[in-house]
């Protein structure tokens, strides 16, 4: 079985090549297995671009991390200065730690769209609840990964911010300050704590991210995708048994991949070359100042990707002389997405033929994901404050009272086939 | 237990300003109307800042060597016209002030400047350099607009004269009266005003350029690579189109 394609006549010495591989090593069935013959549906809309994108900003972020490890030291003495070396000192320095910079929030843009087209199409339903959950995972390494990768800068920001995003932990009774004191390995934020959130971030979690990612697409690749449809694509086989409404991944969705990937490129490079700040979201100004133990910044915001969670976290007030609250309102927004798959009783995965009150309730929760966002990010005071207490509130109903308006909403019967 | 993050939630409530970052006093920032691209403005910026700035603020992440550079100065130009510590090329803009002994004279340290147009703002930097007045009860003489009670002293005095500081009350939104500051020329200095704000200009210019040298060299990069990726999102676009033609 020399070759995946048609090779010519008499085999050449790269067709000998693959032979002699393919005898010690499956490469070719690889190949054919999840490239050539692995069918996708043929009715992907825009929703289902960001999985590739996604793929392409991890690969990104360990390239350009790799180049930034060699400038870099984790050190609190030389770590700002390390960066600013990198930015005017090293060849093409400043190219990679933008990319890399804007490849951190880049990739929570493309993962936030990836995840809310599950959401659309009932991508976490059965059989794919393993998928979904192994995502999540994915979700929860990657804000780790960021949270980490934000304090080896150094900056005010970076410092002040993993002071209270560590501090949270100290809210947990009877163990709270032991383990904070544990996080840190010292009484306050130190070069200790630099030198291990360095090595969670360069070495730890990029492990788990792409074991975790390896997982998530040998888990597809099991179930096969899911489309706008909902419905199951493998069930209408041909008499030659390949699905009647699939296409090779390779070469069909690999060039419709490239082109998206083209179009997300041409945006990522805008803000590269040309705002590399993006306003104070992506780069925040007080980052541009060494940390400082004795001056906190005027203006304590975690960047952007965290500031629904924090939003959640200062809408709940104190209760029983004790924070907690807050912070466990906190952690159980992100462990929700869990129980999605269990969640969601609706007969029909895609948004589709479901009735309006998902349609409405989804929306919705953008929309209040966006305001908790928006929220996290401006003063804890009016009309923040209420917003923060009507979004965090709806936040929670649209998945904990999923069983019951998944169940009464109503419903179209999907077709046989999938619809182009 | 859950005292240290009780208490950070509380500053972070209380800590809030409006939009502006350091911006202590409510004092309106002008803007800087900087460009990065202007050559001739960085390299008058860059003679300012090592005649009035250089004496007590460092720029420690700058080199002399990359300054000439990036503002086309000969090596001979660079030793002539910016050089007056006797360092070397290829050395950082280290001032020759003694921190230790800055911190006696004037309570801390002078900020070192290398990331000031990024961390404050060029709005920032402008607007404060043009906004001392003279502050009798002030050891220094003169109290700024933007930094209430800072420790600096009007190292322009010579150019912009003093200025003199006047409260002027307004109506506020909400009907209350609101008072707010206004400086108004006093003594005059050496430039006349539309002289001394394009100093300034070309000052902040250069530390704007200081904050991120590689700016220009982005900008104009960047436009490349957008044509480039536009045309291979064309070449995408059709191939995608090609493969995809026999899909019904």
């Amino acid at each position: 079985m020399a070759g995946g394609k048609a090779g010519p006549a008499t085999p050449g010495r790269l067709a000998a090549l693959g032979a002699w591989i393919d005898a010690r090593f499956p490469m070719t069935a690889l190949w054919k297995e999840h490239m050539s013959e692995y069918y996708a549906p043929k009715n992907f809309n825009f929703w289902y671009y960001f999985g590739s994108i996604a793929l392409f900003v991890l690969a990104l972020q360990i390239v350009t991390g790799i180049f930034l490890t060699m400038s870099y030291k984790p050190s609190a003495t030389e770590a700002f200065g390390s960066v600013e070396y990198i930015m005017r000192d090293v060849e093409w320095g400043w190219l990679i730690r933008y990319l890399h910079s804007t490849g951190a929030s880049a990739f929570f843009v493309v993962v936030y769209l990836h995840m809310f087209r599950a959401l659309l199409y009932g991508s976490h339903r059965r059989p794919r609840e393993l998928l979904w959950i192994v995502g999540v995972l994915i979700y929860l390494a990657l804000m780790a990964e960021a949270f980490f990768g934000y304090l080896l800068p150094w900056g005010n920001m970076s410092y002040w911010g993993a002071q209270v995003i560590v501090s949270l932990f100290g809210t947990f009774p009877w163990i709270g300050d032991a383990l904070v004191e544990w996080i840190r390995g010292d009484y306050f934020i130190s070069d200790i704590t630099l030198n291990r959130f360095f090595a969670l971030h360069v070495v730890a979690l990029p492990l788990a991210l792409i074991f975790l990612v390896v997982a998530h697409l040998l888990a597809l690749h099991e179930v096969g995708s899911n489309n706008p449809d909902g419905i199951e694509f493998r069930e209408s086989k041909g008499p030659d048994g390949r699905p009647l409404d699939g296409i090779p991944l390779h070469p069909y969705y690999t060039v419709k991949d490239l082109y998206g990937l083209a179009a997300f490129m041409v945006l990522f490079a805008a803000v590269v070359f040309f705002a590399p700040e993006m306003g104070g979201l992506f780069l925040e100004a007080a980052n541009f100042e060494p940390a400082n133990p004795l001056l906190t910044p005027e203006h304590i915001a975690p960047v952007w990707y965290f500031t629904p969670y924090y939003a959640m976290l200062r809408a709940v007030p104190a209760f029983a002389g004790t924070q907690v609250w807050g912070v466990l309102v906190m952690f159980a927004a992100v462990l929700l997405l869990f129980f999605v798959p269990w969640l969601d009783r609706a007969p029909v995965k895609s948004i589709r033929y479901r009735g309006p009150i998902y349609n409405v309730a989804l929306m919705l929760f953008a929309l209040a994901f966006i305001v908790l966002g928006y929220c996290g990010l401006k003063p804890a005071e009016q009309p923040f404050t209420s917003l923060s207490v009507t979004g965090t509130i709806y936040y929670f109903a649209f998945f904990l009272l999923m069983p019951w308006y998944t169940r009464i909403d109503s419903h179209r019967p999907p077709p046989p086939r999938v619809t182009s | 237990m859950n005292r240290p993050v009780a208490k950070l939630l509380a500053l972070l409530a209380l800590c809030w300003p409006p939009v502006a970052p350091a911006a202590t006093t409510g004092y309106p920032l002008q803007d800087a109307g900087t460009d990065v691209g202007n050559l001739a403005s960085l390299q008058r910026g860059a003679r300012n800042f090592v005649n009035y700035c250089l004496g007590c603020h460092s720029a420690e992440y700058m080199r002399y060597s990359q300054v000439a550079d990036d503002l086309a100065l000969t090596e001979d130009e660079l030793r002539d016209n910016l050089m007056f510590t006797g360092t070397r090329i290829y050395d950082a803009m280290l001032t020759a002030m003694p921190a230790a002994q800055a911190r006696e004279w004037f309570g801390n340290a002078p900020p070192d400047l290398s990331l000031i147009a990024r961390s404050r703002g060029v709005d920032y930097v402008y607007t404060f350099l043009k906004s001392f007045y003279g502050d009798p009860s002030q050891p220094t003489g003169v109290n700024n607009a933007v930094l209430a009670n800072t420790v600096m002293p009007h190292v322009l005095v010579g150019l912009q004269g003093i200025q003199v500081p006047r409260y002027a009350t307004e109506m506020g939104k909400d009907g209350k009266p609101v008072r707010h500051l206004v400086l108004e020329p006093g003594a005059p200095g050496e430039l006349g005003a539309e002289q001394f704000d394009s100093f300034v200009r070309d000052t902040v210019n250069f530390l704007e350029y200081v904050s991120e040298p590689a700016k220009s060299e982005r900008r104009s990069l960047g436009v490349w690579v957008m044509l480039y990726l536009l045309m291979f999102l064309a070449f995408a676009y059709f191939l995608k189109k090609d493969y995809w033609k026999d899909v019904k």
